[in-house]
């Protein structure tokens, strides 16, 4: 279907794509959601009268062009109404996240002033009235469910329902307004306000236009060929981005299918039952199946689990290559048929992904081994690239050149430029408008020219003209002889081995790498079990020698893989030590979300730090450690050092010096 | 305190109705055992009333009378204004009394779908031909008491284990599986013994939770006998509270909290 015969200016916003779905689609279900253990399905036709009669209704509240609209719960059909009933009568839909605590949420909903609130259940609305004393413009709260709500105060309390049967018996009076305001929206109106959950400092309120979300939804929608008929599973905070372009902005553009889970518990199963043909999920969710999936096979008889391994190991060889489009002998495809209908076909079954057309994960570094996985068994499973600010697309990977470590090539009507010191900086249709009553830090996120420099670091590959991100550029480093020094490139390559759980790279400004390795406590434990070798803590198991034998061999691993890169052969790790303790957020080592604290760590073990680089053999070292009740104990090692072999390459100098 | 007609308004400002159910001079002996001695109180319409007391006191014995599976030696049950002759426990559950138990009493066998459909049994008239070719008027039968059945899943957030063998679930949601049967029989009164037995705090909160809900969203009366001091307090609008098969106390938390035999059962008194 081809969008050629609309004048400019006639699908400008998204209330107007939804009168064009409604005459185009009618028939067609544009929502769907598993409640009371049926799907309950609702075409583009009567998502069109929801949405209007909601629309009339917020008239009738008093929301008044401009106002900020806050939304707030699980991803529900309903709540998508909301957000596009508000853009009807000019308002701007705020999701938030609806994890967040009161506090964190008070913030959101003073900073934007929202007069008004869309919640899903008691739990979000409970939350609102908490801290609606400091809510000096807030009006009204209108709740979805209305369980537990029975004997609230209804004088700023509404249900969904009452509002819509409100809109929907003052239409006569009420339409003419509707129809002036939706006629007036155009590319330069907001589409939609999103608070970046920023990790340092306050949130900030991304401003995205209709010309934004339109424009990104209609070049990404173009790239993978979704189309009309396409299912998708809405299951992602609302609040995310990504959720508003897939299951809003290309849902509205193409005319494809949303569909709501039941509940949260019920994600797994609701993705089988609706098989989407257009899927995303972050690395944690393809990781967390595939360990389900092995552990099962583990379980599985003998003669299953020869013919699972027999077969998985044909598609490891030749999967990918058939994925994409590569020359792969007849007998080899004769065989993977054979695996499809014994082994493949059966396990994407269960796993929801018979009917995946496109998927994609995103957010942070996939193992290889995950990746190659899904791919292998034929589903075409591709990395994106980008943030909020940009609309989400700023790279993505084309069918056919699909790698786990590289993020694509810039994605249609994106430009991407790479600074001088390695940051990453793109300009696209998408690209924000600003953040919201923050000036200055929009002045310092987008230029003159509508550069956004991303805090990453990363580089084009030259031979594929694919972007590979390799740290934050605020950790990216240099090494005494100028080489590039990018510590979480290499600790991600060392933790994707299960062995591994957390990985500290020191290098800056010194001649070579060395690291510290946390090993997974599961893992190496099960390991040991399965062994026969007995040990009674972490620290007695962290220092057997076998097991610093197989770290070690992880290690040189990931040398030989790090030296296959020009740029960052200098990262290779040189020593390296296993240590007595896990790194752990009540020590300070970590933060609350699991990130390495790399300074803090430096300081606390400068020891072990310099027993790295003096060329000792072991070392004997104290530390203080916080309990889970808050007292302090001391543990004392004797731990040993190990060299680690490099391969062997000449100092590369950083193309910028 | 209150009218004896015409209820009362809780604390929390929630109307609570007329005497649905009375227990008059019930008195229950086995051979020579007085489980039961002579005791008197009423559950009024809308009220969580909770019955305590120590190991032994009677508590079970008590619920057994309401459910109608013992029939009491003297005294009688009056429900809804007249006295309750014997009747069998399914008889009573016809009436509109609904329980769950100390020891789970579900069927192990059975996914939780289809055990909360059991609940629903009382609802059912078609005849064992038209059930078993499931045509006619027991499929139309089936799909509407799968509504109601659904709604109640729904209310107690169990949708990702409706499919799930009760067998394979925690104790916990047992517990709520339980509870859940127990509303598909859309009850007057719902008994509960021991609700919140051998939960940790977090499966408490929720079952005290879920208790409020269905009281507040249903209307429906409880009944429930509980160990946990904190929970009774906080959920029930009054108590009976008995010993060696007597009422030492009856009243709100506040006015049972304060007596002294009650004091005394619990903690023990010098003789």
């Amino acid at each position: 279907m081809t969008m050629t015969h609309t004048a400019s200016g006639a699908l400008e916003s998204f209330p107007a794509l939804l009168e064009r779905n409604a005459r185009m689609f009618g028939t067609k279900p544009a929502y769907r959601e598993k409640e009371y253990g049926i799907w309950q399905s609702w075409t583009w036709a009567e998502t069109a009268a929801e949405i209007e009669s909601l629309a009339l209704g917020l008239i009738n509240l008093g929301v008044a062009q401009g106002d900020h609209i806050a939304i707030i719960g699980r991803n529900r059909p309903y709540l998508y109404w909301s957000m596009v009933a508000a853009q009807a009568v000019g308002a701007i839909p705020v999701p938030l996240y609806q994890d967040a605590n009161a506090e964190e949420m008070a913030y959101v909903l003073d900073h934007c002033g929202a007069r008004f609130v869309i919640a899903g259940d008691q739990e979000q609305v409970d939350k609102v009235i908490e801290i609606q004393e400091n809510l000096h413009q807030f009006e009204h709260m209108i709740y979805l469910d209305p369980k537990g709500m029975r004997k609230y105060d209804h004088t700023r309390l509404h249900q969904y329902s009452h509002i819509q049967e409100q809109g929907h018996a003052a239409r006569d009076e009420l339409t003419p307004e509707l129809e002036r305001r939706r006629s007036i929206l155009n590319y330069d109106s907001t589409c939609v306000m999103l608070y970046t959950s920023g990790t340092t400092g306050k949130p900030k309120g991304v401003v995205l236009s209709n010309q934004n979300m339109i424009e990104t939804a209609k070049n990404s929608a173009e790239f993978d060929h979704l189309k009309a008929g396409d299912q998708v599973l809405a299951y992602l905070p609302m609040a995310w981005v990504g959720d508003f372009i897939f299951s809003i902005g290309q849902a509205y553009w193409t005319g494809f299918c949303v569909n709501c889970p039941e509940s949260p518990e019920t994600m797994m199963t609701d993705l089988r039952e609706i098989g989407p043909s257009y899927y995303f999920a972050p690395p944690r969710i393809f990781e967390t199946q595939l360990t389900q999936t092995m552990i099962r096979m583990e379980d599985a008889g003998p003669t299953k689990k020869k013919i699972f391994d027999h077969f998985m190991a044909h598609a490891r060889k030749v999967g990918p290559a058939i994925l994409d489009g590569k020359s792969v002998s007849a007998m080899d495809r004769l065989k993977y048929a054979l695996g499809e209908f014994m082994v493949y076909g059966p396990l994407k079954n269960m796993l929801g992904f018979g009917r995946v057309r496109v998927g994609y994960t995103a957010g942070e570094a996939i193992g290889p081994e995950i990746f190659d996985f899904y791919r292998s068994l034929g589903i075409n499973l591709k990395q994106l690239y980008g943030q909020t600010e940009a609309s989400v697309f700023i790279t993505q990977q084309p069918d056919g050149e699909v790698r786990s470590d590289t993020v694509g090539v810039p994605s249609p009507g994106v430009e991407v430029r790479i600074a001088e010191n390695g940051e990453v900086f793109y300009r696209s249709p998408g690209t924000f408008v600003e953040y919201y009553k923050n000036p200055e830090s929009t002045r310092d996120t987008k230029d003159a020219e509508g550069w956004v420099a991303t805090g990453d670091a990363g580089f084009f590959e030259p031979s594929t003209g694919h972007l590979r991100i390799i740290d934050r550029a605020k950790d990216v480093g240099q090494m005494a002889d100028g080489s590039l020094f990018a510590p979480k490139y290499v600790e991600n390559k060392l933790k994707f081995f299960p062995n591994i759980l957390e990985a500290v790279v020191f290098g800056a400004d010194r001649d070579r790498c060395t690291a510290f390795i946390n090993i997974d406590l599961t893992a190496v434990g099960n390991w040991a079990e399965r062994n026969n070798i007995a040990y009674a803590s972490y620290q007695e198991l962290a220092g057997h020698p076998q097991v610093l034998a197989t770290i070690q061999s992880h290690v040189e691993e990931v040398n030989r893989s790090v030296a296959q890169d020009e740029m960052l052969s200098g990262c290779q790790i040189h020593r390296f030590l296993v240590l007595h303790k896990e790194l752990d957020a009540d020590d300070g080592e970590l933060t609350r979300t699991r990130k390495v604290r790399r300074k803090i760590i430096a300081e606390k073990f400068a020891d072990l730090v310099g027993a790295l680089y003096d060329g000792s053999p072991s070392i004997y070292t104290e530390t203080e450690v916080t309990y889970e009740d808050g007292r302090k104990g001391q543990i004392r090692a004797t731990l040993e050092l190990r060299d680690a072999a490099v391969v062997p390459v000449a100092p590369q100098r950083v193309a910028a010096e | 305190m209150m009218d004896a007609s015409a209820g009362y308004v809780t604390e929390d400002g929630r109307q609570i109705g007329g005497v649905l159910m009375e227990m008059k001079n019930i008195t229950l002996r086995f051979g020579g055992v007085v489980a039961i001695k002579d005791i008197s109180f009423d559950i009024r319409e809308g009220e969580i009333r909770a019955i305590i007391g120590p190991n032994g006191a009677g508590k079970s014995s008590m619920l057994n009378i309401i459910s109608g599976f013992y029939t009491p030696s003297e005294g009688a049950v009056w429900y809804k204004g007249a006295p309750r002759p014997p009747m069998r426990p399914y008889e009573v559950a016809r009436m509109g009394v609904a329980r769950t138990f100390q020891n789970i009493a579900l069927f192990e066998g059975m996914t939780v779908l289809d055990n909360v459909m059991t609940g629903r049994l009382t609802k059912m008239n078609a005849g064992i031909a038209s059930q078993a070719l499931w045509w006619g008027k027991a499929r139309a039968e089936e799909v509407a008491n799968r509504e109601k059945v659904e709604e109640i899943i729904d209310f107690l957030e169990i949708q990702s284990i409706r499919k799930t063998p009760v067998g394979r679930l925690p104790y916990g949601l047992k517990k709520r599986v339980e509870l859940a049967r127990a509303l598909a029989a859309e009850p007057s009164i719902l008994l509960l013994d021991e609700p919140m037995a051998g939960m940790n705090v977090e499966e408490k909160e929720d079952m005290s939770r879920f208790i409020l809900d269905v009281n507040d969203e249903f209307g429906t009366t409880i009944a429930l006998i509980e160990h946990d001091m904190g929970v009774v307090m906080d959920l029930s609008d009054r108590v009976v509270v008995m010993d060696y098969g007597k009422k030492i106390g009856d009243g709100t938390p506040d006015e049972v909290r304060n007596n002294q035999d009650v004091i005394d059962a619990y903690l023990g008194v010098q003789h």
